[in-house]
């Protein structure tokens, strides 16, 4: 069953065509990157998903029937995707467990809710589920600290639990290892393929980073100058001729 | 800054915070101000910066025009008087209600935008209200006269002892004036702090610092900031709007001068002079400028002259004459000397300075545990 549908998705920026006819289907339980060299239209596409852009023309359907064109950002998480950033958005001013709380609330109680009265350390249900959380990715111990004073692969997996623990049906990544050293690097792709594992979250990987790619993707679309040129197993893309001509003006992979 | 308030301890802060207020008369006497009429300004500036706080030192958003709902309360409160009596509950409740509901018009518009465009926004709808409550709605309002209770007045509720009395607030036959108002005024100050103190550790409240933090993230997270800000924006435009009707309740006339924008930057003033984001910051910064305002505008050059007869005569006059400057009419000048001072050394307000002096006090352990959690680069 096929999670996401981008059909026929074209957006252009005054004189700038940044996607060109984008037709793309992301099956459910799989990892599926989105690679292309710079200013190909990745982050372009991406934000397409989440609410941030609204195309020009074509579609973009989540689960078979939901339309995620002309919903808003909040609407979109609220069907069911998370998406985390390339620099990580997290509220740097709260704890690491309030981080947590938050979006679980979000998820249990909707986009808007009026609890005023009662406290938020008394509620035990969100409390849980978010330590829970932190648990399983190593942050339990720092879950008072303010979130602002982590480092930076610790906000990232912060970010992580704060998508995760939503339990999103889809998860959306933009360079998850943007600016990591290999031993982070390769941290977080243990730590993304257990989660694939767990969870059964279908992931769409914005990537620049080969390694990462062919290390976590059970398929990859090419983007180039605003189209997919190429689409497959991570294989059958490190042999693609067209994907060389792409990445490397014609150089051999 | 790590410390979890627990319930045992905000339960605390609030009696010990209840007991204080209720107990000024007694503990202000030495430094002259546990008069009536300052103890119940205390009171009543107090719940304003109190509910100018939740929105400001919660969510950042800074309005410049709160006054409008102060205006708003006090003329509403009058009219409670005038059509249903000079009974003080009713008067509070429709003030409450119609500021409420001004500020839900006033928040709709504005929380479009935000940072400056919102100050700007803010103190542009307090202006227009100031200015038609001087034109237009004259017929309202009462223009530069302002708004009092007459004998002539409807004030249905009134028994015929009541309406043939003195036009003041009456509860239960107490009159709403010296102590009494004082009292009065003072239990709806800590009702407020206890609203605030629940909204403060609530969700609700914990989605409002999310707003200050990261609404981009919010947005993706699947919360709508929007119905949040403007909730807190109505909320806060209400204990402005009761703050105004508590000002009438004490003194019946109300102006159009309470919605001037020098009312609205005082009220920022107290909030930032006492501490932005802490609950009794803005109570304390509201507590000392108006004790300013009524000790040091009292001062005239005859008092200074009895201070500093022990100087020769010489230097005694333009001692005088220099500090002649910064009391009277120019007591603003003490203050503002006061704000630069305590903003340049304790960006955090005067609570920044209490959270100081207490960690010095507690000593060593606590400060060793507060390195630890420094930031890890």
């Amino acid at each position: 069953m096929e999670i996401l549908k981008v059909e026929g998705v074209n957006k252009a920026f005054g004189g700038l065509k940044a996607l060109h006819d984008v037709n793309l289907s992301v099956e459910a339980g799989t990892v599926h990157a989105i690679i292309g060299p710079n200013g190909a239209g990745k982050s372009t596409l991406l934000n397409c998903f989440v609410g941030r852009l609204i195309p020009d023309t074509g579609s973009v359907t989540f689960n078979g029937t939901t339309s995620l064109i002309g919903l808003k950002a909040h609407e979109i998480n609220q069907t069911g995707v998370s998406r985390v950033f390339q620099t990580p958005e997290i509220f740097g001013e709260l704890t690491i467990l309030e981080n947590v709380m938050i979006p679980t609330m979000a998820r249990r109680d909707g986009e808007f809710s009026l609890q005023f009265w009662r406290r938020l350390d008394a509620d035990a249900e969100v409390r849980d589920k978010a330590l829970h959380m932190l648990e399983d990715l190593g942050l339990a111990s720092k879950k008072d600290i303010i979130a602002g004073s982590l480092s930076r692969g610790d906000k990232r997996r912060l970010e992580l639990a704060m998508c995760l623990v939503q339990d999103p049906k889809l998860l959306l990544l933009d360079e998850p290892t943007a600016g990591m050293s290999r031993a982070d690097t390769n941290n977080t792709i243990d730590l993304l393929q257990r989660i694939g594992e767990e969870r059964g979250i279908t992931k769409v990987v914005i990537e620049h980073d080969m390694h990462v790619v062919f290390s976590l993707a059970d398929k990859i679309s090419v983007l180039a100058q605003g189209t997919v040129i190429a689409e497959g197993t991570p294989q059958a893309i490190k042999g693609d001729p067209r994907v060389q001509e792409a990445y490397l003006g014609g150089a051999h992979l | 800054m790590t410390s979890n308030p627990t319930p045992t301890r905000d339960l605390a802060v609030f009696v010990i915070f209840a007991a204080a207020v209720l107990t000024m008369p007694i503990w202000l006497a030495p430094i002259g101000a546990a008069y009536p009429d300052l103890l119940q300004k205390f009171a009543i500036y107090g719940l304003f910066a109190t509910g100018f706080n939740l929105l400001f030192g919660l969510t950042g958003y800074l309005s410049f025009g709160h006054a409008a709902f102060l205006g708003v309360g006090s003329y509403t409160a009058v009219w409670g008087f005038k059509l249903l009596g000079m009974n003080p509950v009713p008067a509070a409740a429709m003030a409450i209600v119609t500021s409420g509901l001004f500020a839900w018009l006033i928040g709709y518009v504005s929380l479009r935008r935000s940072g400056i465009y919102f100050s700007i926004l803010t103190l542009a709808f307090a202006q227009m209200s100031y200015n038609l409550a001087y034109s237009v709605l004259t017929p309202i309002t009462n223009g530069e006269t302002g708004l009092r209770v007459l004998q002539s007045d409807p004030r249905i509720f009134d028994t015929a002892a009541q309406s043939g009395g003195p036009l003041v607030s009456t509860l239960f036959g107490i009159e709403m004036s010296g102590y009494p108002g004082f009292y009065f005024c003072a239990t709806f100050l800590i009702l407020g702090f206890l609203v605030a103190q629940r909204i403060f550790r609530s969700p609700f409240g914990t989605m409002l610092r999310a707003v200050k933090s990261n609404q981009n993230r919010m947005n993706y997270t699947g919360l709508n900031p929007r119905p949040y800000t403007l909730a807190v924006f109505v909320i806060s435009g209400m204990y402005a709007g009761l703050a105004g009707a508590l000002l009438c309740i004490t003194d019946p006339l109300a102006g159009a001068e309470r919605m001037q924008w020098t009312a609205s930057g005082e009220v920022v003033l107290m909030t930032i002079l006492g501490g932005v984001g802490t609950l009794l910051g803005p109570i304390l910064g509201a507590g000392i400028i108006k004790y300013f305002e009524n000790i040091f505008s009292a001062f005239n050059e005859h008092i200074l002259q009895d201070i500093f007869s022990f100087l020769p005569e010489a230097l005694q006059g333009p001692v005088v004459s220099i500090s002649g400057l910064f009391v009277g009419e120019g007591w603003h000048l003490t203050l503002g000397v006061l704000f630069m001072i305590i903003v340049i050394l304790l960006p955090g307000g005067i609570m920044e300075g209490v959270g100081r002096i207490t960690s010095m006090v507690k000593g060593g352990s606590r400060k060793k545990h507060q390195h630890q959690t420094a930031p890890a680069e």
